[in-house]
Formats: C-alpha cells, structure tokens, sequence
C-alpha cells in the first residue's frame, strides 16, 4: 500500500474505532492514537520528501500508485505528492491533532462529534492526496458535509441558519466545480482523468478554456472565501465548535486556494492569464474588504472570521499574480494562516467556554485571570497583524514581493491596495487585544475564572511552537514549496 | 413454430410465473398454522428466483416468438434489479401486512406485486408494440388495486381512484401514437420500424404521444399531478414500490424504446427531454421544499430523481443506458431506505408522516435515523455514497454529448435538492422535540430489508464491479 493511502486510511481506521469505543475514555484515547499517527505519518512524509528530491529525483509528483477505478470514464485512484500538497498535508495534521485536544472537553455526544469530525479529516488528507480529478473532488465533497451536521449539532448561536448556509453555498461552488472538471476531462481529449497527464497533453482550446476557467476558479473560490461568495464564512465560522472552526478556517478554506491553482490555473493556463484580471480585482476587495469588516466587529469569532476572509483572500490574490515568488508566499500563507487562524479559534474557543460570551464590550482585563491563554492571544495577535519571527511575516512578505514584481502599473496599483491590509489588521489586532485582554476586569463573574489546562495547553503550545518555527526558519519548507511551484508556473506561462 | 425458446430465453418470466403460481396455491391451500410462513415463503421463493435468474443466459441477443420478445443480456440485468427491489419491499411490507386489518388480503398484496413485476418484465423484453402494451397494462393494472389496498381508508381509494384515472388516460395517448406509428410505418416490430421512421410530422407527433405515455408512468413534469395524492394515499410499501420499481421499468424502457425505434429522430426527443428534464427537476425541487408529509415530500423528490434519470436517456449511448441501469439500481437502495423507515415509523408510531413529529428521531431510534439520513445523503448525491457516483455518472454521459448547459441547470438543483433533504436531517439530528417519536424496535424483515439497502448505499459507489458489469452488456444508438 501507497505511503499516502494511509492519509485517508487512519481516520477510517479511527472512525471503526470510534464506533465500536464505549467511554469517553476510549473515545480519548482512539483519536489521540490517530491523531498522533497522522502527524508522525505527515513528519516522516516530509523527511522521506525531503529526501528523495535531495537524491535528485525530480519527477513532479513523488510517491505515485493508483489503480484504474471506473474503467469506463478512466477514473481512478492516482496519488502523489509534490511540495505543495506535503506542506498542506503536514498543516492538517497539526490541525487535527491539535483539534482533538482543543476539544478534550466535549462530553455530550462526543463519540459521534469525532466520527464526523474524522470524516473531515478523511476528505481533506484525501483531497490533497489525490491526482485524479474525479477522485480529487470526491474526497473535496467527502470533507462539506460533516460541517453540516458539526456544525448544525454542536453549534453555538444562529447555528442552524449558518449549517445551512455554509453548506449550500459551499455546495453551490462544487455544482460549479464538478462541470468544470466535466468540461476539463471531455476538452482535453485526455484519456485520464489525471491532473499531470492533462496538464502535459495543455490542447484545452482557449474559447473552452474561457468558459471553465471562471467556472472552476469561483468554485473553489468559494471555499477560498472569494468575494463576493465569502458570506457563509463569518457565520459558518461563528458558529461552529472550536475545533469545527478550527479544522475549517485552518484547513479546510485552504482547499480552495489549493484547487484555484491546481486545478483552474494550472489545467486551464491561458485563459487564467486573459481572465486573471477579473479575480484580482476581486481578491483585492476580499483582502481590503474583509479587514475592513473585522475593524467594526464586536463578536470574538467574527472578527476571526472576516480576518480570515481578508487573509485567504490574499492566498487567491497571491496565486493570480502567476510568479514564483508570489505563489511560493501564497503556499506559505495558507500554512501560515491556517496554523494562526487554528490557534485564534482554539483560544476564542477555551475563552467562551470560560466567560461563555465572546462579545468584546463584555470582556476585559483577561490578562490577570488567564494569562497563559491571554499571552498566546497576544502571540496569535502579533501573528496575524505580521510581525517579523513569527509566520505572517514571512508568508506576507513573500507575497507582496512577488506581487510587487509585476511590473505593469495595474499590479502594482492593486499590490498596493492590497498591502493597505497589513496596516488594517494591525488597527484590529491592537484594539481588540487592548480592549479584551489589559484594564481592569468589570465583570466579578471572570474574576473566578481559571487559566487553561493541560490538554489546552498542550494544543496551543504546539501550534505557538509551528508558527514561531514557520517564522524563524521559512527557508527549508519555502524551498520545498517554491521547488514545486517554479515547473507548474512555467507550464502556465507557457 | 420453436417454442423452447419459452424455457431458455424466456427463462425469467417462465420463472416468475411459476413464482405467482406457486403464491397463489399457497394461499389457497395453507392454513391457519401454515400462513404464519407466508412471509418467509415468499421471500424464499423471491430469493431463489433472483438467484436462479441473475446471471445471463447467454451475452447475445436472441429473440422469441417471431421477434416478439427479445432476450438480452443486459435486459435480465434491469430485471434482477427490478426482482431485487421488489424483494426488498416484501421485506419492510411485513409489518404493515401483519396487521390484522390487512393479514387476511396478504396473498392477494404478494400476487398483485408480482403480477405486475411480471408485466414489466415483458415491456422490457418487448420487440413489438403490441408486447410492450400488454406488458404496460399488465403492470398497471393491478397496482391500481395496490394502491387502493387499504379500501376502507378515504384516501387510500382516492389515490387509487387518481392512479387507474391516469394510467389509463396516459394508455389512451400512447395507444393513439402506436397507432400513428402503424399508418406510418405499416409495422410494429421495433426492429424494422427503425429503417421505416423519417420523423415526419406524423411521426414526431406518434412519438410525443407515445412520450406522454411513458411520462405518465414516470410522473414527468407536466404529467406529474398524479404523483403526489398518490404516494401519500397508497399504503408506503405500495408508494415505495411505485417510486422505485415501477419508475425504473419505464425508464429504461423509454431509453430502450426511444434508442431501438426513434434513433432516426434523435433530434426531436433531445429536444422534447431537455425541456421535460429541466422542468421534472426544477419544479419538483421547488414543491418539495415546501412539503410537510414525509410521503408527499418523497414523491415530489423522486419527481426530481425521475428528472436525473431522464440525463442519462437524454444521450443515447451506451454508456448513458449503463448510468441509467446504475442510477436505478442506486436509487432504489436509496429510495427504499427511506421508505423502509418512514414505513417502519408509521407502523409503530400510529401513522406519524408529518415532519414535524420526526424532530428528535435520532434521540429516540438513533439507527433508524441514521439509516434515513444516509439515504437521502445517497438521494442528494453526497459521496462517499453510491448516490454520488451514479449522479456524477448521468452527468458525464449528458455531458459528454454536448449538453452543457443541461448539466449546469441540474447541478445547480443538486444545491436545492440537497436543501431540501436537509430540512429533514435537521428535523431528525438538530430539532429538538419534547414529545418524540417513541422508542421502538423494527422485527426481523424490516431491518433485514434496510440492511440491504444500506449496503447498497455504502458499497455500489467504492466498489466499481457492478457498474462495469453493466456496462459490458449495454448498447445505444449507433
């Protein structure tokens, strides 16, 4: 079996598990088992990447198998794995792994929580995994609908309208995307479903290529939290459980910025050089937009919600520019984003369950009374608004020096527009953290309020720990990333 | 004239004749002590006719009485299907049929069902018009009893009274395309009734009536006001029978007929589907949003599904008449699921159909619950559930020959669809209820009946080897 099959493999595994575990107790102890094999699996994946490209091996894809599924379409189960999808593959890991401890306290009906959450976690390893398209959207709808009942069950707040919401918009944006891999299959005249072969074959005619390219690009757009389509996202996000939102913002938004490029841009090259213009603009308003609407927020979880919109807006904005460096930051950002935005909701979550509201005007002075979680906000904080030695550094910069590459002047005008952002994020940042965390505590009820325990603590340590990491020493994995990124951006502007 | 062909082509309704035969003496001859066994007998002899008929008799085409009857494999494939389905409905009929209002008619339930399953059996194997009419009559007619089964229930006898009224209307028109066909044609041989057809207006016109026929059966959108009193007033094992048994006889029938008869007006029933399809499937989604009845919601959905079925028809090859045997088979796992726990749930429940009563299903009867959810995941086309599959398949085989558009428009009511179904999810996981559906445990039948179904559901999509098995034998228009 394919070192990569058992991504998908494991949380089935845990899901059997699940299933047949009686306790809490057991229930523990199945998804920490997993959990930790998936992030050894994902660990030993990166150094056996490392290095076999060390040995020169140069193939794009590394670690192929697969076999013929549906012989009559040509669908099959092709895996492999470049830069691109080990570096997504080691961030979901970290998520859930993390996820699983952030909510160490869920008691009523836990056991089917973790079974859907592992369904989750099946799609999402297996969406990055996959080469074959078929296969690839697949395990892309495989991770929509737990969010569904997740969300919908476990919630908190308008939980029942946000479900739905995000479920049909997101599913809305796949209709799009399964016409447009139609489109891409039947076009090419491939006999393959596979993305590589496809790519290689490039006779898409450019007519065809116009009409899918918007097509596949908005769908998946919207799970990237393109505007106009990024509505569900601050209220999926609102209201989903802690570790919900964090496998979603973290991971699972990162879906779509991954298929905008695997997928749209690199099957559909030139006509994402003619329409790319269009998705800019709109990232940019995404971007600016999204910060904007985090300043005037007063709920925890939204202002969590529009940054990420702003955030994974500038993934989208990053990739559209088509050059190394950009794509390389954009690669970066998602981890880096989806390690900060994972670590913002874990905390909201541990600070809800604490003064079980999340609204700013009614918290302050948590820094006395909490100062474990308060000091790992203020990281999360600095994180987000890019300050350097932490990760948004690093991915923000990479980004707005590629953009501001190209040298023609409606880049460079957006660039600048975008980069507005930085400035907006650090408003909402300081102010929030200002607000919740120093002055005096006005409530007498937080005054009682104890700091985390073990389990929190051991979440959040270890997603400070991959920041701080992505921050100090970007070179080895932005390397592995940009290795990855150079071939398929050359296939595109050629 | 050969007439052994009845005993090696014909081998599948020689059987399920022998079938009834056997229900009816049984019925006749057994006593009090021994139709306590009724059940499993029938279900004996299903199980032993499905096993003695589901693999082919041989791979090529062979015809009976003068071109009558055609034997085919992959027509013994559709009625496996069909067998396997109506099995599945004896199955979760059980509980209702033991109820001491129905216990005495139950011979005749069995007799008529398996009448009718014989009638279409002969429309698929048709190679004549005349075939295919006895074939339809013989499948409508008593489901018309069927449906009206619970007589002494006002709506019951509604439902039946609206179905034999339609029926037989939707036979009046076909019947006066066929005859256009003859004057036409000068045949009625399908076979030679190809070379004959050059889509004059008369003939374009045969066909729209003969079209409005199947339409009728398959409760398309115009001719789907039927449907919805219908499902709600016959008892739900009927309803399942019809949604799912019925529904995918003439379906495949009308893909068979419209390839083998009408390939030389290909463009005329493109044209005539694109429009029944877009309407079937955006004005069922829309009325089912709205429906309260759990029965009533179904029709109107399987309205819709009807719609999707149409998608693989739409295209003519054959690879379209695999996705559509595929799609079939799919949607009967899933269909019957979900009328194998409304059924359960009104049995032990006192006729709770409402969807408001459902809040809270999963806290009370967990199992029962999930089983519903995950059929009408497979129903909205959620993957991993074979549902995904066959929808992706039926879209493919549109789109394939060209019809993007199409696909676009029935994807985009996958979203709706999906709402829908999900409103009963909600009612089911997320409402909450202070006065839930009691606790209860379904008997042995029943969950048997849904164990098969959700197999089908978990397995016909991960595991390829139906779907090629299928399409080894499928053919379309050359």
């Amino acid at each position: 079996m394919n070192i990569l099959s058992l991504f998908p493999a494991i949380p089935l595994l845990m899901m059997l598990g699940l299933w047949i575990s009686k306790n809490l107790k057991q229930i523990h102890a199945v998804m920490v088992t997993g959990a930790s094999a998936l992030l050894a699996l994902s660990v030993a994946l990166v150094v056996l990447y490392l290095g076999m490209r060390a040995d020169g091996q140069i193939a794009a894809m590394l670690f192929t198998g697969g076999f013929t599924w549906y012989a009559p379409l040509n669908i099959r189960y092709d895996v492999g794995v470049d830069g691109i999808s080990v570096a997504m593959l080691l961030l979901s890991s970290v998520i859930v792994f993390t996820g699983t401890f952030a909510s160490w306290k869920m008691t009523d009906g836990a056991k089917e929580f973790f079974m859907w959450f592992c369904l989750l976690s099946i799609g999402v390893f297996g969406f990055f995994i996959s080469l074959d398209l078929f296969t690839m959207f697949m395990f892309y709808e495989v991770a929509l609908i737990p969010m569904y009942l997740l969300i919908g069950v476990w919630g908190t707040g308008r939980k029942e309208y946000s479900a739905m919401k995000l479920t049909l918009m997101l599913m809305g944006g796949s209709a799009l995307i399964l016409i447009g891999i139609l489109g891409i299959y039947f076009g090419s005249g491939a006999t393959t479903m596979n993305i590589i072969e496809i790519a290689s074959l490039h006779n898409i005619p450019l007519p065809l290529q116009k009409v899918w390219f918007p097509i596949v690009f908005i769908g998946f757009g919207v799970l990237g939290a393109l505007f106009p389509f990024h509505t569900w996202s601050p209220d999926g996000h609102a209201s989903a459980p802690t570790a919900v939102s964090m496998l979603h913002a973290g991971v699972l938004m990162k879906l779509g910025g991954y298929g905008c490029f695997r997928v749209a841009m690199f099957l559909l090259p030139d006509a994402a050089q003619e329409l790319s213009w269009i998705f800019i603009i709109l990232t940019a308003v995404s971007v600016v937009y999204g910060a904007f609407s985090a300043c005037v927020q007063t709920d925890l979880k939204y202002i969590n919600a529009y940054s990420s919109v702003s955030h994974c807006g500038l993934v989208l904005f990053a990739i559209l520019m088509m050059n190394t460096t950009a794509t390389t930051g954009a690669v970066l950002q998602m981890l880096s984003h989806g390690l900060m935005t994972a670590l913002f909701f874990a905390l909201i979550g541990m600070i809800y369950g604490r003064t079980h509201t999340r609204d700013i005007r009614e918290l302050s002075g948590l820094m006395r009374i909490m100062p474990f979680l308060s000091v790992c906000y203020v990281i999360a904080g600095l994180a987000n608004l890019g300050l350097p030695g932490l990760s948004g550094f690093v991915a923000e910069m990479t980004i707005f020096n590629g953009a501001f590459m190209e040298n023609d002047t409606f880049h460079r005008v957006v660039t600048v527009i975008a980069c507005t952002s930085i400035v907006i994020t650090a408003v909402y940042i300081l102010r929030l953290i200002g607000k919740i965390l120093y002055g005096t505590c006005t409530n007498p009820e937080h005054l009682k309020l104890t700091d985390a325990t073990w389990d929190e603590r051991l979440a959040v340590i270890v997603l400070i720990v991959c920041i701080a990491g992505l921050g100090l020493a970007p070179m080895w994995i932005s390397g592995m990333i940009s290795d990855s990124v150079v071939p398929m951006i050359s296939h595109i502007l050629n | 004239m050969d007439y052994s062909g009845i005993f090696t082509y014909m081998y599948t309704e020689t059987a399920l004749a022998g079938v009834i035969v056997a229900t009816l003496l049984y019925d006749l001859i057994a006593g009090r002590r021994g139709r306590r066994f009724f059940h499993g007998f029938v279900c004996f002899l299903m199980l032993a006719f499905i096993a003695g008929t589901i693999w082919p008799y041989s791979s090529a085409e062979a015809e009976v009485f003068g071109g009558m009857y055609v034997y085919n494999p992959v027509y013994g494939i559709v009625k496996s299907i069909l067998a396997i389905g109506t099995l599945i409905v004896f199955l979760q009929a059980d509980t209702w049929l033991r109820r001491e209002d129905t216990a005495f008619k139950r011979g005749e339930f069995y007799v008529l069902t398996l009448s009718t399953l014989l009638g279409m059996d002969f429309m698929i194997s048709s190679g004549h018009f005349l075939m295919f009419t006895i074939g339809l009559e013989l499948a409508s007619v008593p489901l018309a009893c069927l449906v009206a089964f619970d007589k002494y229930k006002g709506n019951s006898a509604e439902a039946g009274a609206k179905f034999i009224l339609s029926a037989l209307f939707s036979s009046g028109l076909m019947l006066y395309g066929i005859s256009f066909l003859y004057g036409t044609a000068g045949t009625l041989y399908f076979d030679d009734m190809g070379f004959m057809l050059e889509g004059n207006a008369l003939q374009v016109m045969a066909m729209v009536f003969f079209f409005a026929g199947l339409a009728f059966k398959l409760s398309l959108v115009p001719f789907h006001l039927w449907t919805a009193d219908t499902y709600q007033g016959a008892p739900t094992a009927v309803t399942s029978y019809l949604s799912v048994v019925s529904k995918g006889a003439a379906a495949f029938t009308l893909m068979m007929i419209l390839i083998k008869v009408f390939s030389p007006m290909i463009q005329y029933w493109q044209l005539m589907l694109y429009i029944v399809i877009v309407l079937s499937i955006t004005v069922a989604n829309i009325f089912a949003i709205r429906q309260k009845n759990l029965k009533r919601f179904l029709a109107f959905s399987s309205i819709s599904q009807a719609g999707y079925i149409m998608l693989a028809v739409i295209s003519g090859t054959s690879y379209g008449m695999t996705s559509l045997i595929f799609y079939v088979l799919v949607y009967m796992a899933a269909n019957l699921a979900a009328f194998g726990v409304i059924s359960a749930v009104e049995q032990h429940s006192g006729g709770k159909l409402d969807m408001d009563d459902w809040n809270g299903l999963y806290k009370t009867n967990p199992k029962l619950a999930v089983t519903m959810m995950l059929a009408l995941f497979s129903l909205a086309g959620i993957p991993p559930f074979a549902g995904f599959f066959s929808k992706f398949f039926i879209f493919a085989s549109a789109f394939e020959e060209g019809f993007h558009v199409l696909v676009l428009i029935a994807l985009l009511n996958t979203v709706i669809s999906l709402y829908y179904y999900l409103l009963v999810v909600k009612a089911m996981f997320i409402n909450r209820n202070d006065t839930p559906i009691a606790a209860f445990r379904t008997d042995a039948s029943t969950r048997t009946g849904l164990v098969l179904c959700l197999a089908g559901i978990l397995a016909l999509g991960i595991v390829s080897s139906v779907f090629d098995g299928i399409n080894a034998f499928s053919f379309g228009c050359l």
